[in-house]
């Protein structure tokens, strides 16, 4: 027992020691720039357009477990819901020329990208499901990205804990070729666990990059402004890293 | 000449803070899903092999449930944890330290030679004549420097997401990036398990002694 206790209290001042260096501005800024080293290092180390693994249909799970919210019961979601999403519409604006607003067919009847992808969650979790959809890069360039964009935001329908989600990536995984805006997994509509109708795919980076219930694509030059300007529902709330691909 | 040159003893004390954090923030990252399985995919208690206890705030970094706040350390201290061991086989490979004092002999390796070195060590008795290290150290620090923290490194990488469209081959070799993550898990307590028993070694081989050497360098016996 008593050795129990020199651990836990050797344990506890390490602890301390930790959190008073985490509070520093020195060891706040090595935190932050740690993320941006590896952010480096991959994309040092992988092709702009290099692809995260596909599998055979024979990999896909079962059941694809959904996080965060999985059933949404603020604003309109519950009446799109129940109209089976009929007039559900999805944006594109910010810094285009032609801002759009389509319908899930519309959204259908574009070019589609199929693939079967594993999602990682941050809390470290998999999942390999099939998705279908267009890539972003088709409605990024339809509606004439200005050169001042350099993030693109995603708003969601959904409000968790307070706050509407939303997510943001940098160009380069915008315009990634399986960078898609998924309305089908495994051949079916989205089921409203996972999303419904509309979710982003990241398939470079951990789960929470893919917002679900998509609302509005929206290009800015910064991100400053959007939220608490940490680039993302978690970012803001919890202090995520904003570059998800570690 | 001293008993441990200066990459050693440089290498051995960075080592140690970046393993320690990385293990102390590694257990919260654990509690955040405590399910381990093996394969590409697995999030359901049906999936997993292993259900992992949950580790209590005390022995996790930051001392209270924060996700975020581990990988922030987790994150950083891959940095100078992964290149430090780089130093070191570089240091130990130019130096002659791992050829001379860490990689076996073929005589050692035969059984009556490998069992009377683990009685000499049960009788506690660590005087060994010529090497440095006996049998059981050199397969102890061989497998740690060779294995246990390499494969750190190359499970990490593995379950980094953005690494995987240039190391696909090396999550595939691992059997998928569940059974990585699960390989990330149990050499961490390989590691623990290394520790635990050379801090007790340390102890009864006489700490001060021994602690001392690993600061100054010591004297060549």
């Amino acid at each position: 027992m008593k050795r129990r206790n020199f651990l836990a209290a050797a344990g506890a001042a390490f602890v301390a020691g930790c959190n008073r260096i985490a509070g520093t501005d020195v060891g706040k800024s090595l935190l932050d720039a740690a993320e941006g080293w590896h952010k480096g290092a991959h994309r040092l180390l992988t092709n702009r357009e290099a692809r995260a693994p596909e599998y055979p249909r024979s990999a896909i799970s079962p059941y694809f477990r959904g996080n965060g919210s999985t059933d949404p019961q603020n604003g309109d979601y519950p009446r799109h819901a129940e109209e089976g999403f009929a007039n559900w519409r999805l944006e594109v604006r910010g810094l285009v020329d032609n801002p759009l607003s389509l319908n899930l067919d519309n959204i259908r009847r574009l070019p589609q990208r199929t693939q079967i992808t594993r999602h990682d969650c941050v809390e470290g979790w998999s999942a390999i499901g099939e998705w279908t959809g267009p890539q972003l890069s088709l409605l990024l360039d339809a509606a004439g990205l200005r050169e001042e964009a350099k993030f693109i935001v995603f708003r969601c329908a959904d409000n968790l804990n307070g706050q509407d989600y939303y997510e943001s990536v940098d160009l380069i995984d915008a315009y990634h070729p399986q960078t898609i805006i998924a309305h089908s997994l495994n051949g079916e509509p989205l089921p409203i666990r996972n999303g419904a109708p509309l979710r982003m795919r990241i398939e470079r980076q951990l789960g929470y990059k893919h917002a679900k219930y998509l609302t509005a694509i929206e290009a800015v030059a910064s991100l400053d402004d959007i939220g608490k300007g940490q680039g993302g529902y978690w970012e803001d709330r919890a202090g995520y890293q904003w570059y998800a691909g570690i | 000449m001293t008993r441990h040159t200066f990459s050693t003893r440089l290498w051995h004390w960075l080592n140690l803070v970046c393993v320690v954090v990385l293990f102390m923030s590694g257990l919260t990252i654990s509690n955040a899903h405590r399910r381990l399985y093996w394969g590409d995919w697995g999030f359901a208690a049906e999936q997993a092999w292993l259900i992992v206890p949950r580790f209590p705030d005390w022995m996790t970094i930051p001392g209270y449930y924060s996700l975020a706040v581990a990988r922030d350390w987790h994150i950083l201290m891959a940095w100078p944890f992964a290149l430090g061991l780089l130093f070191m086989w570089i240091a130990m490979l130019a130096n002659r330290h791992f050829k001379r004092d860490i990689a076996t002999s073929r005589g050692e390796w035969k059984p009556s030679a490998v069992w009377q070195d683990i009685v000499q060590h049960l009788k506690l008795d660590f005087g060994h004549e010529g090497g440095k290290y006996n049998f059981l150290q050199k397969l102890a620090y061989g497998l740690v420097l060779g294995v246990f923290l390499p494969m750190m490194i190359f499970t990490g990488i593995a379950i980094s997401p953005g690494m995987e469209p240039t190391f696909g081959w090396l999550v595939e070799l691992l059997g998928g990036r569940q059974s990585a993550r699960s390989l990330h898990f149990i050499f961490a307590f390989a590691i623990a398990g290394f520790f635990v028993v050379h801090i007790v070694l340390v102890i009864l081989a006489g700490p001060i002694h021994q602690i001392r050497d690993m600061i100054t360098g010591g004297r060549e016996p």
